[in-house]
């Protein structure tokens, strides 16, 4: 990839972090959390985002960043408070500086009438200021008269000299300090030496025998005869930086003729007598100076500070450093890199697993020293496998903070006044499991905004505090990740979501069901209490959809809620999608695997459980009510014969499209983490069938998808034919 | 010989720049994330330039080149600042810091060079 091409790539992925830490700062200004090093963070969020800007030339991002800076460098200085109103001003234009990253980032056009508004009302809020803000520089234009005199490489060239050329003495007595700060009079002399016709005399008188020499200490005095096209300004600006740690003095010569070779020592009230020091050759690229002698034998202060036993100060110097935190290390690595090294690992894990069957039924005894090898390695698989998961493991804090950012949305857009609260944000995922969450949950966001929370006014006259809050917390949880949206408003309407789902034809209408059931009614397909359809949570994009984009990833997700005080959504995800959590069944002579999230109960029917229904068709009790019975091994195509229930065991599945089904299956081996191994990638997609795993025998084992293999068949459990006739 | 050049910078950005410029010069680059960790990666190996960037946290350019000039062992190493201020009480600030020269943002790779040239004799 072209160099700059990719460090573009990287200021951009740069402005995504630096946006995150603006917004988590700045909301913690907004509840009034912050302290001053929070306010230096967001001021340096800005600060760096308008540099990177600057050096991809984006004008658009860089004009309003600068005024963004400024409004934020008034607040950090103490000139602007950080009231409500000035807070909410810079959450809105962080808002909009996103907007403007993206929009530079695919060269997109920008609403530029929101741009100024937003800068006027940046500019409103400064003239609140009373002093003139310190920094307001404009953006562009600061380079030039800061920046290093640019080289004036002249070459020598006595004979025709320029018209306009002056002459000047440069008298320059260094202090000590000069030294210290990394300058070098050698370099400001070729600097001078470059702008002209130079000549530079050494003053060594004041340099003391070698003994009493003050290794740090400055004796020379240096006087340079100049005749330069240049103006004052320009060697006045050559000094600019050693202003302070010098005696400097410029005479412009307008008296014409300065002395040639042999210098004269001119009657000035210079502090120093130029030494008869031996003529100077004219200015050349190389430094030139004095006796080489009187020179040497005063050596850089450097060498000397080497040579001499100066002991530094260690103990001052260690009490000096801040302490010294380590700073974590990152690569960047192609994703592409990593998928193949999860994959490998994958591999990895089936092999040992093959691997140590095929050991125990040689007949190796567990105590062999073979067995015990195995054990080791199968240890180290599992871990290179977790560190390997751990890899594409991200926090999920970028996620919470676009939820940050819907809520103040819709605050504005609602009329509701509601706050979001995250926690856990550091949790990590993989990163797959990120970004198919970012749309579920941004949904259940807007719902809890939208209907959740009650307007203020309800609120208050149920005796709530008029603000709303949302909570959006994660956590690791026996090996998945739990999320939860959790709401303080006025919880479910039972009475009406009942009223709705009757309606609809969900339930009959004198169905018995718990409160935990008809909270549950909202996942069902079809569903939505919105009376108007908001353009906030969409149209008909219920919790159906949300519920099933959880599933795919292979998630659950549930719902509590108390009237009057709030609802829960809870969802509990697998950390990542390269294994899954499986039973392991037996259905004829085939091995197969079904995703544990699936599962909700394992029975041994009992004969007085099971109830034919029509001719073909049978159900077993289920809590109250009945559920289809399907022979897995039916409809996979393995027996032409349903098999007896009663001897079998019975999973309980839950889908979405039935709610609940028995799968009638032979046995069960047992439960166990597999990787997936894509169907598709190896054969084709396979209606019914999710993926497939290598089981230790060797062998394939395919792993159903519920959802899809029930709905294939009736609820009467007679499939329509047999799945897999053909696939062995 | 190539010169060794330390630069800090919290952004990761500007550190790709400049290492760019920098190693197309044909200089020798390492490289700290804030001056804090600018200090640890002197106790490693001494740079024959520094470059620093101002705004940085944990420790900004300021107290970076405060404490790299109190350390006797890099004496006399020139420190450039490169920042996107040009305020004259910033210039003053790390002039009094001890700075030896100073680069506004954004540069080119030219400006950039001639400049590490002129410090680095």
């Amino acid at each position: 990839m072209d160099t700059m091409a990719a460090i573009r790539e990287t200021f951009f992925q740069e402005c995504e972090e630096q946006l995150g830490e603006l917004e988590v700062g700045l909301n913690a200004m907004d509840e009034g959390v912050a302290d001053s090093e929070t306010v230096n963070a967001v001021f340096r969020a800005v600060h760096s985002i308008k540099g990177g800007a600057g050096a991809f030339k984006l004008d658009r991002l860089v004009r309003f960043a600068h005024t963004f800076e400024t409004s934020l460098d008034l607040i950090r200085s103490g000139q602007l408070s950080p009231s409500t109103t000035a807070v909410r001003a810079m959450l809105r234009s962080a808002d909009l500086l996103a907007d403007l990253v993206k929009a530079s980032r695919s060269d997109h056009p920008v609403d530029e009438a929101r741009v100024d508004a937003q800068i006027a009302e940046l500019k409103a809020l400064s003239e609140d200021v009373k002093e003139a803000p310190a920094s307001a520089n404009a953006a562009g234009g600061e380079a030039e008269d800061l920046d290093f005199q640019p080289v004036l490489l002249q070459l020598d060239d006595f004979g025709a000299s320029e018209p306009e050329a002056t002459r000047y003495t440069i008298k320059l007595i260094p202090a000590p300090e000069l030294y210290r700060k990394g300058n070098e009079t050698v370099r400001l002399l070729r600097e001078l030496s470059r702008m002209g016709e130079f000549r530079v005399e050494c003053d060594t008188q004041h340099v003391p025998p070698l003994d009493v020499i003050d290794p740090e200490g400055a004796y020379f005095a240096w006087r340079v005869e100049l005749k330069t096209a240049e103006d004052e300004a320009a060697i006045q600006e050559l000094f600019e930086f050693v202003i302070d740690d010098c005696e400097l003095e410029i005479v412009v010569d307008r008296a014409g003729a300065v002395a040639a070779s042999e210098a004269s020592p001119p009657a000035a009230a210079a502090p120093i007598a130029p030494a008869t020091a031996a003529p100077i050759a004219p200015a050349e690229e190389a430094p030139v100076f004095a006796q080489p002698t009187a020179f040497t034998s005063a050596d850089p202060i450097e060498s000397v500070a080497a040579a001499t036993a100066v002991e530094p100060d260690k103990a001052k110097i260690e009490a000096a450093k801040p302490e010294m935190a380590a700073t974590p290390a990152t690569i960047r690595v192609d994703l592409e890199r990593v998928d193949r090294l999860i994959n490998l690992v994958g591999e990895l894990v089936i092999n040992q697993a093959m691997l140590s069957q095929r050991v125990l039924e040689a007949g190796l005894a567990r105590s062999s020293s073979v067995a015990a090898g195995l054990g080791a390695l199968e240890q180290l698989t599992r871990e290179i496998q977790e560190g390997v998961m751990a890899i594409r493991a991200q926090p999920v804090k970028p996620l919470f903070q676009r939820m940050s950012r819907i809520v103040r949305e819709l605050t504005d857009a609602t009329g509701k006044v509601v706050r979001l609260r995250t926690e856990g944000e550091a949790t990590e995922v993989d990163r797959t499991v990120i970004e198919r969450l970012a749309d579920p949950l941004t949904h259940m966001i807007r719902n809890a905004v939208d209907h959740g929370v009650e307007r203020p006014e309800v609120r208050e006259a149920a005796g709530k505090p008029a603000q709303g809050e949302v909570k959006l917390s994660a956590a690791h949880r026996s090996g998945r990740i739990v999320i939860e949206v959790s709401d303080d408003g006025a919880g479910i309407n039972r009475q009406r979501v009942r009223e709705i789902a009757i309606k609809k034809e969900l339930i009959a209408p004198d169905a018995q069901l718990t409160d935990g059931e008809i909270d549950n009614l909202l996942f069902m397909p079809g569903f939505s209490t919105a009376q108007s359809i908001s353009n906030i949570s969409g149209r008909g994009v219920g919790m159906d959809v949300v519920k099933r984009s959880i599933q795919a990833l292979g998630g659950r997700i549930t719902i509590a809620s108390r009237p009057g005080h709030g609802s829960i959504f809870s969802m509990s995800l697998p950390l990542t999608l390269a294994v899954l959590d499986g039973m392991v069944v037996k259905v004829a002579d085939q091995t197969l695997v079904v995703p544990l999230t699936a599962i909700v109960e394992t029975l041994r029917p009992k004969v007085g459980d099971v109830h034919a229904l029509g001719v073909n068709a049978r159900v077993i009790s289920d809590r109250g009510g009945f559920a289809p019975l399907i022979d897995v091994g039916q409809e996979l195509g393995y027996r032409r014969d349903a098999g007896d229930p009663v001897g079998s065991v019975v999973l309980i599945v839950e889908t979405e499209v039935s709610t609940r089904c028995a799968l009638v299956v032979d046995a069960i081996h047992d439960q166990r983490q597999v990787v997936i191994k894509s169907l598709e990638a190896n054969y084709r997609q396979v209606p019914g069938i999710a993926a497939a795993t290598i089981l230790g025998d060797g062998r394939v084992a395919l792993i159903l998808d519920i959802d899809t293999f029930v709905a294939r068949t009736n609820r009467s459990g007679v499939g329509q034919e047999p799945l897999l006739a053909a696939v062995g | 010989m190539s010169m060794t050049i330390l630069t800090v910078d919290d952004s990761r950005t500007m550190r790709d720049m400049l290492k760019v410029a920098l190693m197309d010069a044909g200089y020798r680059v390492i490289q700290a994330v804030d001056g804090q960790h600018g200090l640890e990666v002197l106790e490693q190996e001494t740079p024959q330039v520094i470059i620093t960037d101002i705004n940085m946290p944990k420790l900004d350019g300021f107290g970076f080149i405060e404490n790299v000039r109190r350390d006797e062992r890099y004496l006399g190493i020139p420190i450039l600042v490169l920042t996107t201020e040009s305020s004259p009480e910033k210039k003053n600030l790390a002039r009094r810091a001890g700075a030896t020269g100073w680069i506004v943002k954004p540069f080119d790779s030219a400006k950039l060079v001639d400049v590490v040239r002129r410090v680095a004799a």
